[in-house]
C-alpha cells in the first residue's frame, strides 16, 4: 500500500473526572504517517498539546498488540474504529484519508464511568470475574497430557470463548450497555471444559448477579456486540449462557 | 436461589419476555386460522360458529385468561426492560453506532411492542368488547343455534371506514417486525445455540413473521374492496 501523510481534524472528548461535565474539543493534527497506529497519532497530538502547555489527553493503552484489552476508544460511532476484528491500537491512519474528521468517545456506559477524558473505569468487569470466573483447583504436579479427554469441537469453542480480551466493546456497541457477550464468552469458556464442571451452576449464576449489580442492561440479542467484537466472539455463546442459567436456576436449592 | 431472583434477574426477565412472546406466537396461529372462516365466502357462517364455539366453550374460555395473563406479562416486563435498557448509558453518543451489526427492528422492540398495544387497545374496543360486554347483533345459524353476528360486525367495521383498515395494516407491520426479530430471540433466550437449530429457528421465525402478519393484513383489506361475500 502507498505511502502517504495526512492532516487530520480530531473532536475529542474531554473530561476532567467522573464528577465533572465533559465536551468535546477539536484538535487539528498534520503530517500524519498513513504507517502509524491510531494511538500513535495520538502520541503526536500529545506531544503537540504538551509543548502547547496544555493537558494531554488520556487513554488507555498498554500492549499495543491487540492482545490485552486495554484501549477502549469510540472512533466516528464504533468501539475501535472503522476496521473489523480489530483494536484501536492496532488501527492504522491508512483507514483513514487527508482532511477527514475523525470523532473519538470513551465507552459510554453507566457501570464504566469516565475517569479522565477517554478513561473510564472498567474495575466492573473484574469484579464480575471475581465472582465465577475461574476453576479451583488444587496446586500440584501438572497433570500429563491427554489424562483428561476433552472433544476437539468443545475445546475449539472453549478456546475462541477465552479469546476474549475484556475490553468492554461489546458494552460500549450495545445500544442497552449489556455486558452478556462478554459475561457469555467468561461462562462458555469454562462452562464447555471438564475443569469448569464442578463450578459449572454457582458460576453462571453468580456471574449474573454480579453482572446486573454492576449496573449493565439487559441483552436483546441485537447482535451489536458480535458485529464490533476485536476477538470475533460469537453471539451464540449468549445463547450457551441463557441455557446454563436456566438449568443452573432450576436444580438450584 | 428464590424464584424472584431467578426471574427479576436479567436473564430471568428476558426468559419471562421469550416464554410469553412464544406463548403468543401460539395464540396468533390460532386467531389466524380462526379468523380464516371469513374466506369460506358463505355470508359468515362458519365464521361465526367458528367465533361462537371459542366463545361459548370452557377450553378457549380458560386458554383465554392465560391468553391476557401472558399479554400483560408481556406488556408490563416489556415496557420495564425497554426503560431499564436504556436508562444504561449516561451520557449518549455523539455518533450513533447505528446498523452495524443489527437490524433496525431489533433495536427498536419497544417502539414496536408499543404501536401494536396501541393497536390492540384499538381492535379490543371494536370487536371484543361489544363481544363480551356491550352486545352484538344476533343471528342464527343454519342449524337453529342463535349467535353472535361478529361477521356482520366486521364487514362493518372494515367496509365504512379506510381509516381503520389502514390502522389495521400499520398493526399489522409492526407485528411482522415485531416478529421477525421476536421469534428467533425468544429462542436464543431458550439457549439453543446449536448452528443447525438456529438456522432452522431463523427460517421459521422470517416466514412465520410474513405469512401471519400478512394473512391478519388481509382480511379487513379483502372485506373493504369486498372481496368477502
Amino acid at each position: 500500500m502507498e505511502h502517504y501523510n495526512m492532516n487530520l481534524t480530531l473532536k475529542v472528548w474531554r473530561q476532567e473526572n467522573s464528577d465533572k461535565k465533559g465536551k468535546f474539543e477539536t484538535y487539528k493534527v498534520n503530517g500524519i504517517s498513513s504507517e502509524m497506529s491510531f494511538l500513535e497519532m495520538f502520541d503526536v497530538l500529545n506531544e503537540q498539546l504538551i509543548h502547547e502547555g496544555k493537558d494531554a489527553i488520556a487513554f488507555d493503552h498498554d500492549c499495543r498488540e491487540g492482545i490485552c484489552g486495554a484501549c477502549s476508544m469510540y472512533i466516528n460511532g464504533k468501539p475501535h474504529g472503522p476496521w473489523e476484528l480489530n483494536t484501536t491500537c492496532q488501527l492504522h491512519m491508512r483507514a483513514f484519508k487527508d482532511g477527514d474528521t475523525i470523532v473519538v468517545e470513551p465507552w459510554r456506559a453507566k457501570a464504566f464511568p469516565v475517569i479522565k477524558d477517554l478513561v473510564t473505569d472498567r474495575s466492573s468487569f473484574d469484579r464480575i470475574i471475581q465472582s465465577g470466573g475461574y476453576i479451583s483447583v488444587n496446586t500440584g504436579n501438572a497433570v500429563d497430557a491427554n489424562s483428561l479427554p476433552i472433544k476437539k469441537d468443545h475445546a475449539d469453542a472453549a478456546f475462541a470463548a477465552a479469546a476474549c480480551i475484556g475490553c468492554g466493546a461489546c458494552v460500549a456497541a450495545c445500544k442497552n450497555s449489556s455486558a452478556m457477550l462478554f459475561v457469555s464468552a467468561k461462562v462458555s469458556h469454562l462452562a464447555l471444559l471438564p475443569q469448569g464442571e464442578p463450578e459449572k451452576e454457582s458460576r453462571v449464576l453468580n456471574m449474573i448477579a454480579q453482572m446486573d449489580k454492576e449496573g449493565f442492561g439487559g441483552c436483546t440479542n441485537t447482535g451489536a456486540c458480535e458485529a464490533t467484537c476485536p476477538k470475533g466472539i460469537s453471539l451464540s455463546n449468549i445463547a450457551r449462557l441463557n441455557k446454563e442459567y436456566t438449568l443452573a436456576s432450576l436444580i438450584s436449592e | 436461589m428464590t424464584w424472584k431472583q431467578v426471574f427479576t434477574s436479567s436473564v430471568g426477565q428476558k426468559l419471562t419476555m421469550g416464554l410469553s412472546g412464544i406463548f403468543l406466537i401460539l395464540f396468533l396461529i390460532v386467531h389466524a386460522g380462526l379468523n380464516a372462516c371469513i374466506w369460506a365466502m358463505d355470508g359468515g357462517v362458519m365464521f361465526n360458529r367458528a367465533a361462537h364455539f371459542m366463545g361459548d366453550n370452557v377450553v378457549p374460555r380458560v386458554l383465554e385468561i392465560g391468553l391476557f395473563v401472558f399479554i400483560l406479562l408481556h406488556i408490563i416486563q416489556g415496557l420495564m426492560l425497554e426503560a431499564s435498557n436504556r436508562s444504561k448509558r449516561g451520557t449518549p453518543y455523539a455518533v450513533s453506532y447505528g446498523n452495524r451489526g443489527s437490524k433496525w427492528y431489533s433495536r427498536s422492540m419497544g417502539l414496536l411492542g408499543t404501536i401494536i398495544l396501541l393497536f390492540l387497545v384499538v381492535h379490543m374496543v371494536h370487536f371484543w368488547i361489544p363481544s363480551r360486554f356491550t352486545g352484538v347483533a344476533e343471528t342464527t345459524l343454519p342449524n337453529g343455534v342463535e349467535v353472535h353476528d361478529l361477521f356482520s360486525l366486521m364487514m362493518a367495521t372494515f367496509q365504512e371506514n379506510i381509516g381503520v383498515v389502514i390502522l389495521y395494516v400499520i398493526g399489522c407491520i409492526s407485528l411482522a417486525y415485531h416478529l421477525a426479530h421476536g421469534f428467533q430471540s425468544a429462542f436464543r433466550t431458550m439457549g439453543v445455540h446449536n448452528k443447525r437449530y438456529v438456522a432452522m429457528l431463523k427460517a421459521i421465525g422470517y416466514g412465520f413473521s410474513v405469512i401471519v402478519p400478512l394473512a391478519f393484513a388481509m382480511m379487513p383489506i379483502s372485506m373493504y374492496f369486498g372481496w368477502v361475500k
